[in-house]
């Protein structure tokens, strides 16, 4: 199925493994660090946020997006499209911690529809993975019990 | 609930994410993939509502029950037929959420503080803004052209590199500005607002119907950059995790499409290929073929293949192709269906729609591992492909096509090609393919063509 795999199998999932583990290490680091801003000084913490260890998360996460993807199989480009159109929807917890707190009206506009079109692609998205996904079948004859639940 | 405990769930949700993408590997564990996906996300919203400081449940209640509404109704009742438009729209909402949370970050989550927008935020506003426009309204137009409701092909004019240069210019001035003086009601943002919906309608309209793989793929690209800069302005992990994931798989797919018509994404982007008419003529004699003769070959035959293009779609031939199979298959042939990367209207199109006509995935071949079999291939039949089975792509060195990979049904003891009418293919490319000596023409809707074989084999 994939014929432009430049490394071997064990070699990625080693390497997706230790970004995972370094990437995850630097998300709780700069979870403690943030957290220690806000306590000490959480008059003017917006001013000075420390943004590196974003971008640290921003490049080992899109690493390990590449080597997920990379793996995913030819038959479900469609169904990716719409399952990673689903996690972009992430924006709903952006959406909810604008529009959430006590804030002015035209904030509350603003996350409100941010809102409305995240959940919706969120709720569609997953749906309309799932069915696609459901319709995937293997030949019964060739593999049997593998799938038989007749969808159409 | 404290912020280290909601960070950490934030973790479980990625990890979660990452899992699920991992597990569309297969067709046999992609489904609890989607499903262990959506459980992250379910984290993540109810952690994120559980969060110090969310007071405002009344409008986020509201807002959330009418987008589930939306979202399940549109997911039960959208075809099949239409996913590439579905996609488009999706990639579209994705991107205009990012720019909204983007905009609503410029005022600052705590009230007090606004009006101090530090630089650094205006320019992740600027991000999530210029590339949340511009997904948005290029995926309405791409959703616009697959729709028909706007025509499908290129739309080229002079100057429109010039044009769209001078909007991309324009763009990064304001955002370059907006940096050094932010403010929260600058004019400059506005104009940053509208001229990026601007470029996105302007990026997408001189890109015709054949090329949309690449479009929509690299929109979903988009949108989870945009959700990604969203992320950075409102200094939170989760998003620009799930941004960077959407964005790399984006980047993934816009190459293997750009690979498998062997042109560089800015050739894609800028040529206007679909409005370019070719000169060149192929000359040779068409040998037509109706559908008795037609059965009498493939009553015979032992190795089919069929090679679906966009035109199945249209005339929504799958469920007829896959009954004709399945006689053939009954009839002691070997069937299977060669699937191109580019055939059709967005990446894996040919493959959902043969899997909701209950093709068994195994019997879907890439091209590439078709074509060393081909030669012992009795009848390849070609339904509503044109581009991606033109030879000229291979031989002939002169044609707009040359280098892309194709799949050999030349090669095969005899073609069928199934078709309309003798008009060219997307490219206005003439297919030589028409005019060999093994090749037998089956003029008429797909769908009316196919139904007369299965009623021979009846």
């Amino acid at each position: 199925m994939k014929r432009d795999r430049y490394l071997p199998r064990w070699v990625i999932a080693a390497l997706s493994a230790a970004v995972g583990v370094a990437g995850i290490a630097l998300v709780a680091q700069s979870d403690a660090a943030s957290v220690a801003a806000t306590t000490s000084s959480a008059g003017d913490a917006a001013g000075d946020v420390d943004y590196l260890p974003m971008v640290f998360v921003f490049l080992l996460s899109t690493f390990i997006g590449l080597g997920v993807i990379r793996r995913v199989s030819r038959l479900l480009h469609t169904p990716l499209m719409s399952l990673t159109n689903a996690i972009s929807a992430i924006a709903v917890v952006g959406a909810i911690l604008v529009a959430g707190p006590d804030v002015p009206p035209t904030i509350l506009l603003l996350g409100g529809i941010a809102l409305f079109a995240s959940v919706t692609n969120i709720v569609s998205g997953f749906l309309i993975t799932d069915r696609m996904l459901k319709m995937f079948k293997r030949d019964e004859r060739g593999a049997p019990g593998i799938d038989k639940r007749k969808t159409l | 609930m404290s912020a280290l405990f909601v960070n950490l769930a934030y973790i479980v949700a990625a990890v979660m994410f990452i899992f699920g993408l991992r597990m569309l590997s297969s067709p046999a564990t992609a489904r609890s993939g989607n499903a262990l996906s959506s459980g992250g996300m379910l984290i993540a919203i109810v952690v994120t509502l559980l969060s110090k400081g969310i007071v405002e449940f009344h409008w986020i209640a509201i807002a959330a029950a009418a987008g589930a509404l939306v979202g399940a109704l549109a997911s039960r009742l959208v075809a099949m037929t239409s996913m590439p438009e579905m996609v488009a729209l999706f990639n579209g909402s994705g991107g205009i959420a990012s720019l909204l949370v983007g905009w609503a970050a410029l005022f600052g989550a705590d009230p007090n503080s606004a009006g101090a927008v530090t630089p650094f935020t205006a320019v992740t506003v600027f991000l999530s803004v210029m590339i949340g426009g511009v997904t948005f309204s290029g995926s309405l137009v791409a959703w616009a052209k697959l729709a028909e409701v706007v025509p499908s092909g290129a739309i080229v004019f002079v100057g429109q590199r010039v044009i769209n240069a001078a909007l991309l210019g324009g763009l990064v001035l304001c955002g370059v500005l907006f940096a050094l003086l932010p403010a929260p009601d600058s004019p400059l943002f506005y104009a940053i607002l509208g001229l990026a919906v601007l470029l996105g309608v302007m990026a997408v309209i001189p890109i015709g119907g054949a090329d949309m793989p690449v479009v929509i793929s690299l929109l979903n690209s988009y949108s989870g950059l945009a959700a990604c800069a969203a992320g950075f302005a409102i200094n939170n992990n989760i998003l620009i995790v799930s941004g960077s994931l959407v964005g790399a798989a984006g980047i993934i797919l816009t190459n293997i499409m750009c690979k498998a018509m062997n042109r560089s994404l800015t050739n894609v982007l800028f040529s206007g290929f679909g409005a370019v008419k070719t000169v060149t003529k192929v000359e040779g004699d068409v040998k037509p073929i109706v559908a008795e003769d037609a059965y009498l070959i493939l009553e015979a035959a032992s190795a089919v293949t069929f090679v679906p293009g966009y035109g199945m779609a249209v005339a929504q031939a799958q469920h007829v192709v896959r009954e004709l199979g399945e006689i053939l298959e009954a009839n002691g042939c070997e069937v299977s269906y060669a699937i191109h990367p580019v055939a059709g209207r967005m990446p894996g199109h040919m493959n959902v729609l043969l899997a909701e006509a209950n093709v068994p995935y195994d019997q879907l071949v890439e091209s590439d591992d078709i074509n060393p079999r081909m030669p012992n291939v009795d009848v390849a039949v070609v339904i509503g492909a044109n581009d991606v089975v033109n030879p000229a792509a291979r031989d002939d060195d002169a044609s707009p096509i040359y280098g892309m990979p194709i799949v050999n049904v030349d090669h095969a003891r005899t073609v069928f090609v199934l078709k309309r009418s003798m008009a060219s293919g997307f490219a206005g490319v003439d297919n030589p393919l028409f005019f060999g000596t093994n090749t037998r023409m089956l003029f008429g809707d797909a769908k009316a063509s196919i139904s007369a074989l299965i009623s021979e084999f009846k």
